[in-house]
């Protein structure tokens, strides 16, 4: 496999992929490699300053509280935005890559813009650090308290729903706990809160201080103490190491490969960093099996778009659009197990949507698509109507810039090394080209990206 | 791979260039294993208000629990002694007189979750309230008849895009607004496929495309020739969709599920022209589809369900609204119904849950019944387990 090769599935998968001119530049996947590990930057995302209320907005005047309601619609919406333009952002690609995947682990929906921005940082900050410091920081996370009913978790009356999640899709998995344990967690999380400001509280009297058996274990726990006992079991390495590698690597976990992650993670206390990169620098990762295995998800594919082609949208509602009608909208996954990943992307009409988004995108065609009205009325403004052409400003120069100094047929093979990760698998290629030999440069690189971001191979990297 | 190592080692297979006679053929040589019944699924999406749509006119909980909401009991549409219709629902009563209309009362599940995206999910995946699952009933309905042959467009839904209750592991229905829509937008991407012996996720959307090209094409053929419909439709998108199933039921083509949605009952504000509207559309829209199946014979295999994910609260909230609730009724319209008019009695007003009504009948004994007792399959299969079968049909 070709060095350059390696450098494009290594920012596939731990980003967002290559900007034409860093895929030209880049000469050596040690240096890459070493560069990622040395980037740092955080972008915080920073729609707002305060929360948009701090009381209980029930006892407001009707207007008061209407206008309060609407910006914090558009605050959420805002926020969307902003993260995805941040991803594509390669300064901070592969933070944000990692944020999306911890996004997704700790799936939660808040209808307050302000903790979905507070959720969102904190993440962020967390996702090259200790497994173990953000599972703490999630578990008093007010939008997760919030949407795993903590809030009304209780001494006199406990709401398993936060003890349960967290065993079943945070740590450990289905089978690996007992209905019990259940129980015993959920009074060890009595009285864990947060109050108007968007703040943990924890609410003493509402705590159930007396003794748990957990695991086998007796004692007076409180909710750290249960999360460091989960911590310690040797399942939960097992688990997240094969949810990052399903993500990262293959859909299809490798046993042996899954048992070194594991050994590894727990020996060096559930340090994702040197996880992730102990992944990039293995010969494995660089397997022809798993280069092109990864179905993109709609938000990498739309990152794609945004980093690789510099699209500006008009107006950047249709941004929500596309990831409504492609089935992942951010800040909105369907439910505590977050969004599947994999073939569940894929159906006929996702699948013909992916494949024509190109002719949207590049407004080329236009297309009636409707986006599916949920129902609810606080999410249905969210991405509403037809999908029609996109008025967008797209910067072709910086693309044809690069590629000057080229000919047509070798502007081919630049731009499908850039854009895919495996041959085409279909003769259109070859028609393709015939008919655009005679194009102008610019014309072709055009016909040409268009050509190649229709094809089933760019649906995968 | 090296494109001349799969050159070498793949045989050249054609996608999406057809001769058409030939895979409606192929298509028709396949057994259908649903007995050739069907059954349309109508989703009334935002959590219809049941209270205000089988309407206990002469309980006086109801009209204490709702003194601006509620309908006066002389516009109501009277069905039994006790229980009446919306005065929206003009045609569906004609239906109902008709011995076609079974009203399922106070459905639900245990532990019901009142966000929507919540119990739609539990509704779509026919799963408990602490469990979640990624395929859909219909999907996993579609996985099971699927051998070999597994094919998206057993079940369609009415839309661009599909919902979760339609998504198998293996199998997946199709999505589409209209057959020739769907099958031009289809036809802007063919490819030759060099298709190799790799089941890898590429290899898995060549499928995928291949299977969606086949479907949208044989829909197409089948429907192209309009036959004459005497029905008449309103115009409005929803009983257009309507029509459109029962234009693909009538051309014979081998789907044994339709899914349609009808959204908007999320009646938090201002519910009595939104409600009325939308009932209104409902009503009209099912008397037209309902008249067309039976004009056509196509009414006798046909079953369709009606459902939305929770009903709403017993007491109006200050806003002339209902907010999110649970236990709901459901409808069941066919002609060869064992039980018409009304299932069971509808929920004791005074034993609520925290103000909701109590569900007595779970979902998934429908689904059950349903699966075994119409479509004829292995209900327990499709569904993880056993629930008991109810005497409707």
């Amino acid at each position: 496999m070709k060095e350059q090769e390696k450098i494009n599935y290594l920012y596939q998968r731990a980003a967002f992929g290559l900007g034409l001119d860093d895929f030209l530049e880049k000469k050596s996947i040690q240096r890459e490699i070493e560069n990622l590990e040395k980037k740092h930057n955080i972008l915080n995302i920073s729609i707002l300053e305060k929360p948009v209320f701090k009381t209980d907005i029930k006892n407001l005047p009707a207007e008061e509280k209407k206008r309060l309601q609407k910006e914090n619609r558009q605050s959420i919406k805002n926020i969307n935005i902003q993260w995805l333009k941040q991803m594509a952002n390669p300064d901070v690609a592969f933070r944000e890559k990692m944020t999306l995947f911890w996004h997704n682990h700790f799936a939660c929906k808040s209808p307050i813009a302000w903790l979905n921005q507070e959720q969102n940082n904190t993440i962020r900050k967390n996702v090259l650090g200790k497994f173990g410091d953000l599972l703490h920081a999630i578990a008093k996370d007010p939008a997760m308290l919030q949407f795993l009913n903590n809030q009304q978790n209780r001494k006199q009356k406990p709401n398993e729903n936060f003890a349960r999640e967290l065993m079943e899709l945070f740590t450990l998995g289905r089978g690996n706990y007992t209905e019990q344990d259940i129980k015993e967690a959920a009074r060890a999380f009595t009285g864990w809160g947060f109050n108007f400001s968007g703040e943990y509280v924890f609410r003493q009297r509402l705590h159930d201080f007396d003794e748990k058996v957990f695991f086998g274990k007796k004692g007076n726990f409180n909710g750290e103490d249960i999360i460091d006992i989960i911590l310690a079991n040797p399942q939960t390495a097992i688990f997240i190491t094969k949810k990052i590698y399903r993500y990262f690597v293959n859909d299809n976990p490798n046993k042996e490969h899954i048992k070194e992650l594991a050994d590894r993670f727990r020996k060096t206390d559930y340090d994702i960093k040197d996880l992730m990169f102990f992944i990039f620098k293995s010969d494995w990762f660089y397997d022809e099996n798993n280069i092109g295995s990864h179905i993109k998800s709609p938000i990498e594919l739309l990152v794609q778009y945004l980093h690789f082609f510099k699209i500006n949208f008009e107006d950047e509602k249709a941004l929500l659009f596309i990831q409504k009608v492609l089935g992942q909208i951010l800040l909105l996954p369907p439910n505590v197990a977050g969004w599947q990943e994999g073939r569940a992307w894929i159906d006929s009409s996702s699948l013909l949507l992916r494949l024509t988004l190109p002719d949207l995108i590049f407004g080329l065609q236009n297309l009636d698509i409707q986006a599916k009205e949920e129902g609810d009325i606080e999410t249905e403004n969210f991405a509403k109507g037809n999908l029609k052409l996109f008025k967008n400003e797209m910067n072709w120069s910086s693309i044809t810039n690069l590629l000057e100094q080229e000919s047509n047929g070798r502007i081919y093979e630049i731009l499908k090394n850039w854009l895919l990760q495996k041959e085409i698998r279909n003769t259109s290629e070859k028609s393709f080209l015939q008919k655009s030999a005679h194009l102008s440069k610019s014309e072709f690189v055009r016909k040409a990206i268009h050509h190649l971001t229709t094809s089933i191979e760019f649906q995968v990297s | 791979m090296k494109r001349r190592d799969f050159l070498k080692q793949s045989a050249l297979a054609t996608v999406g260039t057809y001769f058409i006679p030939s895979f409606l053929k192929a298509f028709n040589q396949g057994k259908n294993n649903f007995n050739n019944k069907k059954l349309v699924i109508i989703q009334l999406s935002g959590g219809n208000d049941g209270l205000n749509t089988i309407i206990p006119f002469e309980n006086d909980l109801y009209y204490q629990a709702r003194p601006r909401l509620a309908i006066p009991k002389t516009e109501v549409i009277k069905l039994s002694d006790n229980l009446g219709l919306h005065p929206a629902m003009e045609k569906f009563q004609l239906l109902f007189k008709e011995n076609l209309v079974s009203i399922l009362n106070n459905v639900g599940y245990p532990n019901p979750d009142r966000s929507h995206f919540r119990s739609m999910d539990i509704w779509h995946t026919a799963s408990e309230s602490n469990e979640y699952l990624h395929t859909g009933w219909i999907g996993r309905l579609l996985d099971a008849q699927c051998q070999n042959n597994c094919q998206a467009f057993n079940a369609i839904e009415v839309d661009d895009t599909l919902s979760l209750a339609l998504k198998g592991d293996k199998t997946k229905g199709l999505a589409l607004r209209e057959p020739e829509k769907f099958y031009k937008m289809a036809q802007r991407k063919q490819f030759d496929y060099l298709g190799t012996k790799q089941e890898d996720n590429i290899d898995y959307l060549y499928k995928t495309l291949s299977e969606t090209h086949n479907s949208a094409a044989y829909i197409y053929e089948k429907n192209k020739i309009k036959k004459q419909n005497n029905t008449e439709y309103p115009n409005d998108d929803f009983a257009q969709r309507l029509k459109i199933i029962a234009q693909m039921i009538h051309s014979g083509i081998e789907t044994s599920i339709y899914y349609v949605s009808l959204s908007g009952f999320d009646t938090h504000t201002n519910q009595e022209n939104t409600q009325k509207r939308l009932l209104s559309v409902y009503s009209e829209a099912i008397y037209s589809f309902v008249t067309d199946l039976k004009a056509k014979q196509n009414l006798d295999n046909t079953l369709i369900l009606t459902f939305s994910e929770f009903g709403r609260r017993v007491e109006e909230n200050a806003s002339g609204g209902t907010d999110h609730g649970t236990a709901n009724n459901l409808f069941i319209i066919g002609n060869s119904l064992k039980k018409t008019g009304f299932y069971n009695n509808q929920a004791n007003l005074s034993d609520l849950d925290g103000g909701d009504i109590k569900y007595s009948i779970d979902f998934r004994n429908i689904y059950a019944t349903l699966l075994k007792k119409h479509l004829t399959l292995d209900d327990a299969k499709i569904l993880n387990r056993r629930f008991e079968y109810l005497d409707f049909i």
